[in-house]
Formats: C-alpha cells, structure tokens, sequence
C-alpha cells in the first residue's frame, strides 16, 4: 500500500498487519492454530534459530496470526514492535522480568488495578524485586523514590478506579533524568484515546481482554515498546547491553538499534516463562480491533451522558470523572485525552454497604461482573472485589472507599442505561429509608 | 562486534555474532542516509554464520562510530578504503544501501581488483533529492523523517523482519532515525546524507573504473530510488563490460526489512559467485 501520506488510524486499524492470505486468496486473517512450521532444511532450521531468518519456528515464541495482532497494535500505538501475551497480567510481568532481576526496585503509581497492585506489592517482593508506591500527581514523590537500583517507573495513563490522569510528559522527563523508562499501561484508554510513546512513555502495554478485544469473550495483553529509550546510555540495563549467555551470547542493542528490549523479551521472556497468547485469542482481538474506533466513539458519547446524568442526582455523592470540573485531573485530562478519559469511572452513592448493594442488584442492563472495557455495560464493588486484599489506608490512597461503585460503559442506548440507573438510584434511596 | 580505528576514529563493525577470521573473505555492509548498521541485520548476521567475515558499519559520525560524518560521496568512499586498510583487509565485497550504494559504488571505483562484488541495493544516479526534502531534513527534520518513512513503505504488512515477527517497520523507522539524529549533536548527520546524496555525480564513471561485478537489488515500488533511476548505471556498467546481474524485489526502499528473504537470496546467491 504505497502512499504519500500516513494512514490513519482506522485504517491502521483494518489493515496494519494484514495482506490477504498468499496461498488462498483469504481477506481476512486466518488462524494459524498449529504450534510448529515446518523447516525447509537444516540450514534453514538453524538460521531460524540463529535470528538469521526471519521466520516462525514454534507458536509460544511466534505465530503468524499473532504477529499480525502485534503488528497492528504497535501500529495503532506507534511503537517499533509488540509482543502478544497470555493475558494483561503476562504483558506486565513480561516488561518486568525482562527488564531486571532480584535487587531491583520499581517506582509505580497507587493508582493501579487491584491485580497490578498485587503483582507488585507481594509477589515480586518473594522474588526480590521491591516497589516504591507514589500518587500518581506526586511529582515530588516520583523523583524521590528513585534508587540507584531503579529499574522502572510504572503507572496507568488513567489510574483505576479514581481516574487520575498520568502526567505522562512530566513522570517520563524525570524517568529519563535517571536513566530509567516508564511502562504505562494504556488499557482503560486504548491508543484511540492516548498515545502514550508521543507524549514520552517507552514502554506501553494493554489487557486487551479489554476495549482491544472490546466484546468480554477473550484474556489477552499486548506489550508494545516505543524503540527510544537509550539502553546504552542509561547503565543500568546489562541484561539488554551486554552478552546474554542464555541466547547466543547476543548483545541485544547491538543486534538491534530501536529493538532491543522486544528481542530479548520474546528471546527470553516468552521462551523461558511461556505466557504465549493462543492464535484464536489472537483473531478474536483482531476482530475487535477493526470496530475499536467506532466502539470508542461511542464509548465516549454514552460516557459523558451517563456522567451528566450521575452528577445531577442528589443521591450520588461523587463522580469521579475528569469530565467534570471538580475532578482533580480535569485540566490535565484535556491536554492529553482530548476525546475523553475513558468510559470505565467511579461514583460513591451517599448511602451504607446495604444500599450499595442494593443498588447494584436493582441494575438490569448493567451487568454485575469483574471486567471493563466490554461493548456491554458492566458495574462492580470494587472494595469487596478487585481491591478486596488492599488495607483501608491503601483504598483510601487509590480513592476508593466502602462505597465506592465502578461503572464501565458500553455500547447500549444511553437512553437505557440512564433509565437502568435512575431505578437503581431510587432502589438503593428506598433501602435506607 | 569490532571497534576499528580509522583516521583517528573508532569504527563500529556488527560482525554478526562471529569473530574476525582472515582466512575467510570479507563483506562491508554501508548503510544509508540516517541509518546504521542494524538495517542489516538479518543479512548481516546470515552471511557471518555462512563462511564470511562480515563488517556491518555504523558510518563515521553516525551512532557508535566517532569520526566526522562523510560530506560527500567521495569522502564516504575514502573512508571505505582507510576501513580496508585499517582491517587488514586486502580484498573484500561491498554492499550498500540508498546513500550508501553510492559510497561503495564510489569506492569500488577507487578500490578496484581489491573490490571482489559490489551490491547496490535500492540505488540511483543521479539520486537527485527534492529542495523541500533537503530543507526540511535541516530545519525540520521530524517532518522530513515521516516524508522519508513513507516514501520508503510498500506495504502495511510486512513479513517478520529483523526485530523477528510482531515487528512495526514504519515506527521503526522513524525511531532509528531519531536515534541516528541523536546521536551526532555537532553535525546534522541526515541534512549532511542528502546533500551528498544530492551532489554525487560521479557514478557512471565509477561504473567505467571498477572491476567487479554489480548486482543491481531494486525495489519495484521504490518512491525514493525508482528502479528506472537505475538505468543509467546498468547501461554504463553494461557498455563498461562489468557483469551485471539485477534483482526485482517486490518492495518499496525498505528492501531489508520488508524483503528480508528476497534480498537475502539476491545477496547469498550472487555472493556465492566466485
């Protein structure tokens, strides 16, 4: 597809990666569910092996369909390449094993998702990894937990569930100062909503169980590297500039100028921990990722009309939408998501836990589930639920509190959703009556 | 990989993952305008894994080289010989890219029985560069960068390349063109590429001097060297009596990266030639 212009996203979208099959004619990406590809001698077999050839060998290091996958991903985000993974969860421990070992120290934001959270907080400490927790507006707190050990700086571009925008221009220029990248997890956004390579991150990755895949039918994460963090320069990253034993003793900036985190993640990463995403998963995000545009748009219309509705009850105590002027991150939210913070946002009801959950019950078009981003409208507790392990000091750090619900909104009517919620609202005021 | 001084200055070579052996021969790879050594990677490395000693350079000023970036053509050239010599090599194949097609066409003028094949890969002469396209890399060179991505693209697929598959060629390209810029703060080391570029009018004489065969790797939908703009070299190294071959690849001026089989075949093949 020669051409004098750039394509567009939505094009990008239907297209990036994909070229109709050369042996049938198939327009659109077949499955390639087979886990080898056969060699056609042993020479090609070992220039395989040897990064030689480009090429597929086994289907938990690559696959055609899933390369596609990430082809369009880093497309959509602007990156150099992308890794397709098991699950969000995978992309994010990918990023990480990848990128240091025991000794290390992380600097992440508090406002992450519960799993993230959890991630961090436990269970990479058993492995010797520790994590230093700031607010995401912090700017001070950021600067300050950087160690001489520091090997990343980690946040979400809206942080779940409180949506506090990541000053991502700022956190990435005192990132850089250090010689250290910053992982952003974009799911809540998509890359039609940010970009976050453009505005500094080095490495982004996505659930895209999420709006990616957008229909709630598959788990899938997508870690993309933006190929301008300087490895070399940095010093603290021999595991990409010196000779990796465990890989031909390659030294990955060498072998690649602008790739080498994504060479040894694959090399290493998926070869060794095999957290590989399946070629269907693969083709059912693809499906998604055709109509993510459009989803978004409508995403977003449906959002601010739900939010509109929610700040005039005088049940709800709080919105938590940077929509709204009141909302901390609303002028930051403007600079950097012009088309919106995202559909999945907080709300606290001036009610007990008995209404809260009365309210969530009485809901008959939301439904009552622990996912985002699906083209159905969903609703979730997340203090009994996504956040449950955390102390009450650190919901109150992630602003959430026992009454606290989550919203994610679909594709319905809003017409509908707003009636679903009016009835709830009335429910929940009844039950403390 | 190997640090090489030449004229006072390191050069970078990607051997491929394989030490220096003299008794094997020798290849040069020379990259183009804005680019480095890893344009090559996959053929770089295949090539040191089948019998032959590669140097894959990053140009002099141009990431992990120091040394002042070639003005010219010719200076490229030059260099390519201070390179041999330095080495220790007596006789070696050149291989280039865009501006660097035009350095080892140059050299292997000046170099002649030294040169055993000379490979062009997506060249022209003139290579004649649009006053917008100059101007902008010197004054607004992110702009520059995106005309030059894609003029340079074929295709919004490409097969798996050299980071492996998964890999997004046009971001890729723009992100080792902002490194490559980055890395030389004296000089504007893309401004400086297309001037020589621009400048260069010595091919068809240089098809007249050397002694090598020449293998022509065109891209049928170059936007940046068109294959016609080739012609003129193919007759002059015809009428010149060298041995030509040419190969029609199916892509755009990323040959490597969006034809990495095909311009890897085309170069085995006619490497392979005594």
């Amino acid at each position: 597809m020669p051409g004098y212009s750039d394509p567009g996203f939505d094009t990008l979208a239907l297209h990036a990666g994909a070229s109709p099959d050369p042996a049938t004619g198939a327009r659109a990406t077949p499955i390639h569910l087979t886990t080898s590809f056969v060699f056609e001698s042993s020479d090609h077999a070992a220039s395989l092996f040897n990064l030689e050839r480009g090429g597929h060998v086994y289907s938990r290091i690559s696959n055609p369909t899933n390369a596609v996958l990430e082809q369009r991903v880093a497309a959509l985000e602007g990156g150099v390449g992308a890794i397709a993974t098991a699950s969000g969860q995978a992309a994010l421990h990918l990023a990480i094993a990848t990128l240091m070992g025991a000794g290390s120290h992380i600097v992440a934001s508090t406002a992450l998702y519960g799993g993230s959270q959890n991630l961090l907080h436990y269970t990479l400490s058993r492995f010797g990894i520790e994590t230093t927790f700031v607010k995401p507006g912090d700017i001070d707190g950021w600067r300050a937990a950087i160690r001489p050990n520091t090997k990343l700086l980690f946040g979400e571009t809206v942080g779940n569930p409180g949506l506090d925008v990541l000053d991502i221009p700022t956190v990435s220029s005192i990132a850089h100062a250090a010689g250290v990248p910053l992982l952003v997890d974009s799911t809540l956004t998509s890359p039609w909503l940010i970009r976050p390579f453009e505005h500094g991150a080095d490495l982004v990755y996505h659930s895209a169980t999420k709006f990616l895949s957008g229909h709630g039918t598959v788990i899938g994460g997508v870690l993309v590297d933006g190929g301008s963090f300087d490895w070399d320069g940095s010093g603290r990253f021999p595991e990409l500039t010196q000779p990796y034993d465990g890989f031909h003793s390659m030294v990955f900036t060498e072998e690649s100028t602008v790739g080498a985190f994504l060479l040894r993640a694959r090399r290493e990463g998926l070869r060794d921990f095999g957290a590989c995403m399946s070629p269907h998963t693969a083709w059912l995000i693809l499906q998604g990722i055709e109509t993510l545009p459009l989803r978004m748009e409508r995403h977003m219309r449906n959002t601010q009309k739900v939010v509109e509705f929610l700040a005039a009850q005088p049940f709800v105590a709080r919105v938590g939408h940077p929509l709204l002027e009141s909302h901390p991150s609303h002028a930051l939210a403007q600079k950097l998501l012009p088309r919106g913070a995202g559909s999945v946002f907080s709300f606290d009801l001036k009610g007990n836990r008995e209404q809260g959950k009365k309210f969530i019950e009485t809901l008959k078009v939301f439904s009552h589930l622990a996912n985002v981003g699906d083209c159905r409208s969903l609703v979730i507790h997340p203090a009994s639920t996504t956040h449950f392990r955390m102390t009450d000091e650190a919901l109150a750090g992630a602003g959430i509190t026992q009454g606290t619900i989550r919203l994610s909104i679909g594709l319905e009517d809003a017409d509908d959703l707003i009636d679903d919620l009016k009835r709830a609202l009335k429910a929940a005021e009844k039950a403390g009556a | 990989m190997m640090l090489i001084e030449v004229n006072g200055a390191p050069t970078y070579c990607y051997t491929g993952g394989k030490p220096f052996d003299a008794a094997r021969p020798t290849v040069v790879f020379i990259h183009g305008v804005l680019n480095d050594h890893s344009v090559w990677a996959l053929q770089s490395r295949y090539m040191a894994n089948h019998g032959w000693n590669v140097l894959a350079i990053d140009l002099p000023g141009h990431c992990r080289s120091g040394g002042d970036a070639p003005a010219t053509v010719e200076q490229g050239a030059d260099f390519i010989a201070a390179l041999l010599d330095a080495a220790g090599v007596q006789r070696a194949a050149l291989v280039g890219h865009s501006w660097g097609s035009l350095i080892a066409m140059e050299a292997a003028a000046r170099l002649k029985d030294r040169i055993s094949h000379l490979v062009l890969v997506g060249t022209a002469f003139p290579m004649k560069v649009s006053p917008a396209l100059i101007e902008a890399s010197l004054n607004e060179p992110e702009k520059a960068l995106r005309m030059v991505n894609v003029f340079s693209r074929s295709t919004l697929a490409p097969p798996p390349s050299a980071l492996g598959p998964g890999t997004w060629v046009y971001s890729a390209g723009m992100a080792l063109g902002r490194k490559v810029l980055r890395s030389n703060p004296a000089v504007n080391v893309f401004h400086r590429g297309f001037v020589a570029c621009d400048s260069y009018a010595g091919g068809e004489a240089a098809m007249a001097q050397m002694t090598c065969p020449v293998l022509f790797a065109l891209g049928a939908q170059d936007q940046m060297t068109h294959p016609k703009a080739a012609q003129g070299l193919i007759q002059a190294a015809r009428a010149a009596g060298r041995d030509v071959r040419i190969a029609h690849l199916p892509v755009g001026h990323n040959q490597m990266t969006e034809a990495p089989e095909e311009t890897l075949f085309a170069l085995r093949d006619f490497l392979g030639r005594g």
